[in-house]
């Protein structure tokens, strides 16, 4: 019985990780799936997210701002905020920029914003970071019971952003953006103002991903620097759209699912190796989740939901046939 | 309604275009043909907007439009195809023409999330213009194929239909021919004159095959090395000694290989 019980919260633990990674599936999907945006920095305001609600709903310590135990929703709607103007600050910076470019820049800007962490304890309490974060409905529950209200909160919010990156891309706006993605130059001479629409996906994008940032902060209760590791948040959220499809917000969803569950089960074979291996574990699951990214490009070469044209409403009405004179 | 001034434009050492002026008229197909490398789609990409002129002015109904960026120019009337099929891929030939109208409710980021109705009409008539010019181009069989999949001259038409849903003062077509079959290229031809004389639409085209251009413009424009060599009817340039040589060599024209 308590293995049983134990084996469902393993797997509650995996789907709050899998909401926050479906989270940054999707903002990544509306910065690169529909805006074609190389952002290569996701860790950066995954970490502007974090740090900023996990201080704005912290109490009063002398170890680094904060004290102003906001509740958590404006913790991350903060987080949301916070993030966004830094993307538009970036934005300003770096739109201009092909795709490649763009992601050296953002590779360059979440580094710099990393340093920065690290080393501005006035703020964030540098590497031994902020403790006693609170989580949703914390003072109600505790433990267990905890997990599974986390869970709710976690993968509404989810189902909120998914609603946004739906409407986002089943619209004129989320068209022309997929225009410029596909070619800028003739979206530019059929008058789309090609560095607006990068700007606004930019900054929703990042937006969003400054929200996963602060669930995962709320979520762990404890934030510090090495929660803001490339690997963990950049790659594999990369992994995760290019397997799941990009330019389709289910297949954003599907992957971030996917690919973080595989994640946790290499985490579980790899325990079970000789103490000589242990300390490889870690470039053993690199090697194998780049083995499934590759085959899954082979066989799926859109991902495994690939982009689908929205549907147009107006079908059945243009497809009747003129009334006889 | 296009005027170019003194035009000069510099690619690093090589200068492209020197000191060409001329005017496209209103309500007229104009013709600007000339051997390779005369500098006629860096003419086309100074009035879009794409390249900046190193020197000189380009006029657009009488208004200076040098500084103004191609969105901008777009925005104005002026609306453009390119040599090369610049086709939005992963869209449907349907929303490769539904995206190139303007759509000022529904390209709002803001009502797109939260007041969905405030686009629902607008973006019904261009469902509408989109769908008629479709049969228009007689594209309408492969309407929600991905415009990646098309072949080369459905390309070249999905570039006119985005043209054309701009409601444009002015098209620009560079070499809209260039890779159809005969029997296709004449019925554009049709198409173009008729949009010319039903809907009064302005064209300038970029065209190596001179029967065709013969056949549709009433005023054609030469350029050669980088420079304006004559202009005239068709019929006055054809026999013009210069143009000749620009064609087939010798004299002052002749390539230096």
């Amino acid at each position: 019985m308590t293995e049983l019980s134990g084996l469902f919260f393993y797997l509650v633990s995996v789907l709050i990780a899998g909401g926050i990674y479906a989270l940054l599936c999707l903002a990544l999907n509306i910065q690169w799936g529909m805006g074609g945006l190389f952002n290569a920095g996701i860790v950066g305001f995954f970490a502007i997210g974090a740090y900023t609600s996990a201080i704005l709903t912290t109490p009063e310590t002398a170890k680094h701002l904060g004290g102003f135990e906001l509740p958590i929703f404006a913790g991350l709607i903060g987080a949301a905020i916070i993030a966004g103007v830094t993307g538009w600050a970036v934005a300003r910076i770096c739109v201009r920029l092909k795709s490649d470019y763009l992601a050296m820049a953002s590779i360059g800007i979440a580094e710099i914003l990393r340093l920065v962490i690290v080393n501005e304890s006035w703020l964030t309490n540098g590497s031994l970071g902020i403790s006693g974060i609170p989580r949703p409905f914390g003072e109600y529950t505790a433990g267990r019971p905890a997990d599974l209200v986390f869970l709710a909160y976690v993968w509404l919010i989810v189902l909120i952003v998914y609603l946004v990156a739906t409407r986002l891309y089943n619209s004129p706006w989320g068209r022309s953006l997929r225009a410029i993605r596909d070619n800028e130059a003739s979206a530019a001479a059929a008058g789309k103002n090609v560095e607006r629409f990068r700007t606004q996906t930019f900054v929703i994008g990042c937006a969003f991903m400054g929200v996963a940032g602060a669930l995962s902060a709320h979520y762990f209760r404890f934030l510090s620097p090495s929660a803001t590791d490339p690997l963990l948040v950049t790659f594999l959220v990369w992994v995760m759209l290019m397997a799941g499809g990009s330019g389709n917000n289910r297949g954003a969803i599907v992957g971030a699912l996917g690919i973080w569950a595989l994640w946790s089960v290499t985490e579980i074979f790899t325990n079970r190796l000789p103490p000589e291996w242990a300390t490889r574990s870690s470039f053993i699951r690199m090697l194998l989740v780049g083995l499934l990214l590759q085959y899954v490009l082979q066989k799926f070469r859109a991902g495994i939901l690939p982009e689908k044209s929205p549907p147009l409403h107006f079908e059945d009405e243009a497809e009747r046939p003129a009334p006889e004179k | 309604m296009i005027r170019l001034e003194g035009i000069c434009v510099d690619f690093g050492g090589l200068r492209a275009i020197d000191h060409v002026s001329f005017d496209v008229g209103a309500g007229a197909i104009t013709g600007l043909i000339g051997p390779n490398g005369a500098g006629k789609t860096t003419a086309f990409n100074v009035i879009a907007g794409a390249v900046r002129p190193t020197a000189g002015r380009v006029l657009f109904d009488g208004e200076d439009i040098t500084g103004l960026k191609p969105y901008q120019r777009a925005q104005r009337g002026l609306a453009r195809t390119f040599q090369i099929p610049h086709e939005f891929y992963r869209l449907t030939v349907l929303e490769n023409l539904m995206a190139a109208a303007s759509a000022p409710e529904g390209e709002n980021v803001f009502n797109v999330v939260f007041r969905r109705r405030s686009f629902g009409a607008e973006e019904r008539a261009i469902y509408d213009h989109a769908r008629e010019t479709i049969r228009f181009l007689e594209l309408d069989h492969v309407r929600d194929e991905k415009a990646g999949n098309l072949s080369g001259g459905q390309k070249k038409l999905v570039e006119l239909g985005r043209a054309l849903m701009r409601d444009p003062k002015i098209i620009l077509l560079d070499e809209i021919g260039a890779g159809i079959n005969r029997t296709l290229l004449s019925k554009l031809a049709d198409k173009i004159s008729a949009l010319n004389e039903e809907k009064g639409l302005t064209f300038c085209l970029i065209e190596h095959d001179l029967d065709y251009v013969s056949r549709l413009c009433s005023h054609v424009l030469v350029m050669a090395q980088g420079e304006l060599l004559t202009e005239g009817t068709v019929d006055a340039v054809r026999n013009d000694e210069r143009v000749i040589e620009a064609y087939f060599g010798g004299g002052k024209y002749e390539a230096h290989l």
